[in-house]
């Protein structure tokens, strides 16, 4: 007998409850959320109990009643039992009798909704009463712990968005906690926890507060992401929300994967597979990428849904009623042995701008230049090399120059009052100051949302016009009242985050789109781009194994948070910057280690070593204030710089804090004067107590950066989790948290150091087959027979040296014992030589030996 | 929908008087309304009431596995199967047709109240598919098939033919 859970997942509440109390044996075993344990069930059902007889039980409530009746109890619960009658009845009724089934599936279903602090539940005192008492039993806790993992209720969001929309007009069975008390009576009916009671409510915009649209570059499904897509979209989005978070900003963060196109096509040409099974499948390996690198998105949806249909037709009829569409004939590039019209990228030729063979067919990688296939020199089918032919088709294009004027105009706004980085304005303009020419939106593919006008209907929207409507179609799945966060400008201020090459299009294509339907689109206010991200001193590519992709940084050992703090420290804000190993090495063990981790911990050892776990009294002295002043001022830099998204500059200033703090220790020796006298003593406590402060401080500004961490300080320390919203409020304030008399919990080291010989180790894995480094097996094999590449280089230099003197002798006619002395080690190094180049080290025959 | 099945169901077990059901809320839940205690509300807990009355109480299952199956199966039909849209209908009937492959009856070898209720439930999607979606779905048909000429049950209900018309005889084809 085997019981499948999921972690997070509401509904494994009751049965680990439910085994607890019954005390019945049975494997548990954790898996996650999309796992097809139940075989004939298409989609997934968690928790499912696996019975001897070698049947499935995928009903929460089934498998409760069968632990209960296997462990000699009663299922059937026909009766009342006492803790339902007092569910409706305002009197107490104490819980006299054992615990049933009923009790156990009752209480973890309302888990969700009654363990809300914030939930008033008015009159009903005696339901709080039941529930308390529930929640207090062992056996319930237990099974709280492990499907939440002391997240608390926020331990479900990942469950509960991947479950599927609710019908709206659906209401079968009863919801526990709007039923009719008599319907509760009736336990066997109460069907599994809806997903669509909103534990977390959708996020709309507010009034009174600033509300922030964020957005990341959505990811093109078929690719895996490497550290470079990582940092520049998700990432760096993911650490301005968190942050936004906290500062009180009613934030929603969407992002998706970007589905449609032909090289979706043809893989799943490639892979037997449908497009839409590609898309399937990638979609989770993306997904797992971010959630372990936790991004924390409030929805990562994808493009090829129903809504992003419904929103890019309306979108296109508007443009389309308002004049803004232009039909032409173009010429495209047919390959005729593939039998199809060619997409941008399958064509490869000569750019027809600065001559780089490599042009792929919509833009030059090497100038940048936007450019029509049809205009490469030398094109070639990329698929089979041959030359493809021009066809005629009739496509739709979106009248850029008609809507130059309202695009002009909106731009200066936005550009001059929003947060735009400084890379962002200048490809914006050098494009306008190129001239904008009609854009075509249309193309023969079949992989795409389809063009409704009838004209053209076997064609299907360019990626370009219909991607960035995917942020919002994701936001219409994510909740019916999209349009309160997309077509509310005034309420709503839209953050795009993405790398410079896509900035163009959500600059001047998308914004043009939205104008010319019309219809109040919110429009970008901060749009966010990063510079390109360097592996060592190349670029990254999955083809050459070159690089570092998101499913393998799992794979290093290095945690999660580690990545994210080494990604966010060399952020690629104003110009390119490089991954390195070494320098990623250092910064961990220089600035997290030493700097940070050895900060936050000296003073948390502090309390425990010498103050027994409570925080001590503190008298602040002037050098206190100095310190408190510094810290001030740097979370106030901090603040100013988060606020303007300089993610990477705020990130220098938590590190100063540190870097103040381990000196303010330093200079005053807690370990010393703790032995001291009573005013040493004092001095120990106060430095002591500042310090742990301190790094509850620090635990909230990390936050952004490094959440696994972030928590765990204040895990450590026990601090309130109120300090969280507190200190970075207005232009930030460093409270207090911890008071004297505050009992802090174990403290421990938070980071680890990365070893030389790792970092090597790692360096080549990622390091790919270049010509110009010797193969890593090559090598490997190298060390094995002796030979060595380093050594056959120096060796050549020598023997050629060697050469030269010997040469140099002969000629002087010099003696011949110095000849052959000369001779002999020339022919000494030229054996080495031999070895060291794995060839034999048979002497080759001397010109004029014999003479 | 819900009071026809429960008077189906009366019969079948034979019991002599037949209850008196209200319903209530805007699904019409059944409410029966019972003389020696509270109300019994909801059509799989009437149902299973009725079951004991009857004393027929091998309709739910003789093992503990058996009567979790049974449970199962006829909280699915409550919660998945009732209003259930058209894309679901696939999928249900796409799971249902692996589950029996192997199994005769819902709950394996034995007639249980899974299967009356499972019946009546998938009863409206049954009727409405074409003879080769029928066939596509071979388990289901077949175990659909079976339970509709189980004496007693059907009725109300009509029958639903399964079969295509044989035209020719076997010799023929």
């Amino acid at each position: 007998m085997k019981l499948f859970v999921s972690e997070g997942n509401p509904h494994c509440l009751k049965v680990l409850a439910a085994l607890e109390v019954t005390g019945v044996h049975c494997d548990v075993q954790y898996v996650n959320h999309e796992e097809r344990v139940v075989p004939f069930l298409s989609r997934p059902a968690l928790p499912a109990l696996l019975l001897p007889g070698g049947l499935h039980l995928f009903s929460p409530n089934a498998i409760c009643r069968y632990l209960f009746e296997v462990s000699g109890q009663d299922a059937t619960c026909i009766k009342y039992s006492t803790i339902v009658s007092s569910l409706h009845s305002l009197q107490q009724n104490p819980l006299t009798e054992a615990v049933s089934v009923a009790d156990v599936v009752l209480w973890a279903a309302l888990y969700p909704v009654l363990s809300d602090p914030s939930l008033a539940l008015g009159e009903r005192t005696s339901v709080k009463a039941w529930f308390d008492r529930g929640a207090v039993m062992h056996s319930c806790q237990s099974a709280a712990q492990k499907v939440l993992q002391g997240k608390g209720l926020q331990g479900m969001k990942i469950f509960m968005q991947r479950q599927p929309a609710p019908q709206s007009s659906q209401c079968r069975g009863t919801q526990p906690c709007n039923s009719n008390p008599a319907e509760l009576k009736r336990l066997p009916h109460l069907s599994p926890l809806k997903p669509h009671i909103c534990l977390f409510p959708i996020s709309l915009p507010q009034e009174g507060k600033r509300n922030l649209l964020v957005t990341s570059a959505l990811p093109y499904v078929n690719n895996v992401p490497h550290l470079g897509n990582i940092i520049g979209c998700v990432l760096s989005a993911d650490a301005f929300s968190r942050y936004g978070r906290l500062r009180g900003w009613n934030i929603l963060f969407v992002c998706g994967t970007d589905e449609y196109g032909t090289a979706t096509e043809n893989k799943a040409r490639e892979e037997g597979l449908t497009p839409q099974q590609i898309c399937d499948k990638y979609h989770v390996i993306h997904s797992d990428i971010y959630k372990w690198f936790q991004i924390d998105f409030d929805f990562f949806g994808r493009t090829t849904t129903e809504k992003q249909t419904e929103i890019a037709q309306n979108i296109f009829w508007r443009i389309h009623k308002h004049g803004f569409l232009l039909e032409d004939t173009v010429e495209q590039l047919r390959c005729e042995n593939c039998k199809r019209f060619l997409a941008d990228r399958f064509v490869e030729g000569i750019c027809p701008n600065c001559s780089y063979p490599e042009a792929r067919g919509d833009q030059c990688d090497k100038c940048g230049r936007l450019i029509n296939a049809v205009e490469l020199r030398e094109p070639q089918c990329k698929v089979c090399r041959q030359t493809p032919v021009v066809r005629s088709s009739k496509h739709l294009f979106l009248d850029l120059p008609k809507l130059e004027a309202q695009l002009e105009q909106w731009l200066d706004k936005s550009t001059s009052t929003g947060d735009w980085t400084a890379n962002a304005k200048q490809i914006t303009r050098s494009w306008l100051r190129d001239g904008l020419k009609p854009r075509c939106i249309t193309r023969d593919l079949r992989w795409g949302t389809p063009v409704p006008h009838p004209d053209f209907k076997d064609k299907v929207f360019y990626v370009w016009f219909d991607a960035p409507i995917g942020y919002l179609s994701i936001t219409a799945n994510y909740t019916d009242q999209w349009e309160k966060w997309w077509k509310n400008p005034n309420q709503v201020e839209l953050y795009n985050f993405m790398a410079k090459d896509n900035v163009p299009f959500h600059s001047v294509v998308f914004p043009c789109s939205l104008l010319g339907a019309q219809d109040n689109y919110t429009l970008v206010s901060h749009l966010i781009a990063t510079e390109y991200l360097n592996y060592e001193d190349t670029k990254f590519s999955k083809s050459r194994g070159v690089g570092v992709f998101g499913d393998m940084a799992k794979d290093t050992g290095i945690p999660s948070d580690v990545w994210r703090f080494y990604l966010l420290y060399v952020r690629p804000e104003g110009q390119d910057s490089a991954f390195s190993w070494a320098d990623m090495a250092l910064k961990n063990n220089s600035e997290l280690l030493n700097n940070l981790g050895n900060f936050i911990n000296r003073g948390g050892m502090f309390v425990t070593k010498f103050f027994e776990g409570i925080v001590p009294v503190m008298e602040l002295q002037q050098e206190d204030k100095t310190l408190l002043a510094l810290v001030g001022w740097e979370l106030q830099q901090y603040i100013q710089l988060m606020d303007k998204v300089k993610i990477r500059d705020a990130l220098r200033h938590i590190l100063n804090i540190s870097r103040h703090g381990n000196q303010y220790i330093q200079v005053n020796e807690p370990w010393k004067k703790i032995k001291g006298g009573d005013t040493e003593r004092q001095r120990a406590g106060t430095v002591t107590g500042v310090s742990v402060n301190v790094a509850c401080l620090l635990s909230v500004m990390l936050l952004p950066y490094m959440p696994a961490v972030s928590q765990t300080i204040r895990d450590q320390l026990n601090a309130p989790p109120s300090c969280v919203n507190t200190m970075l409020q207005g232009t930030g304030t460093f409270v207090c948290c911890l008071s004297a008399g505050h009992r802090i919990g174990t403290v421990s080291p938070l980071f680890q150091k990365l070893e030389v010989d790792q970092i090597e180790a790692l360096k080549k894995r990622f390091g790919g087959q270049q010509p110009a480094a010797v193969p890593a097996a090559a090598a490997a094999m190298a060390s094995v027979n002796g030979v060595d590449p380093e050594k056959a280089k120096q060796l050549t230099q020598a023997v050629t040296e060697q050469g030269e003197k010997v040469r140099a002798l002969k000629t002087q006619k010099a003696e011949k014992a110095a000849i052959t002395a000369e001779v002999a080690k020339l022919l000494d190094l030229k054996k080495q030589l031999a070895l060291a180049e794995g060839k034999s080290p048979e002497p080759a025959p001397q010109k004029g030996k014999k003479k | 929908m819900a009071l026809r099945e429960l008077s189906s169901l009366e019969r079948y077990l034979g019991l002599k008087k037949p209850n008196k059901y209200s319903t209530q809320g805007d699904n019409k839940v059944p409410v029966l309304q019972n003389t020696n205690g509270p109300p019994v509300v909801g059509l799989v807990t009437v149902a299973c009431h009725l079951v004991k009355e009857a004393k027929r109480l091998e309709l739910l299952g003789d093992s503990a596995e058996s009567r979790a199956v049974v449970q199962q199966w006829l909280e699915y039909r409550v919660t998945k199967l009732d209003g259930c849209t058209k894309e679901d209908n696939k999928t249900i009937l796409k799971d249902l047709n692996l589950y029996l492959q192997d199994k005769v009856y819902m709950a394996g070898n034995q007639f249980t109240l899974a299967d009356t209720f499972m019946f009546y439930g998938i009863h409206p999607l049954i009727a409405d598919l074409a003879i080769q979606e029928k066939e596509q779905y071979g388990n289901v048909t077949r175990w659909f098939d079976h339970i509709q000429h189980y004496p007693g049950i059907r009725h109300p209900l009509p029958p639903v033919v399964v079969l295509r018309n044989k035209i020719y005889t076997s010799k023929h084809h």
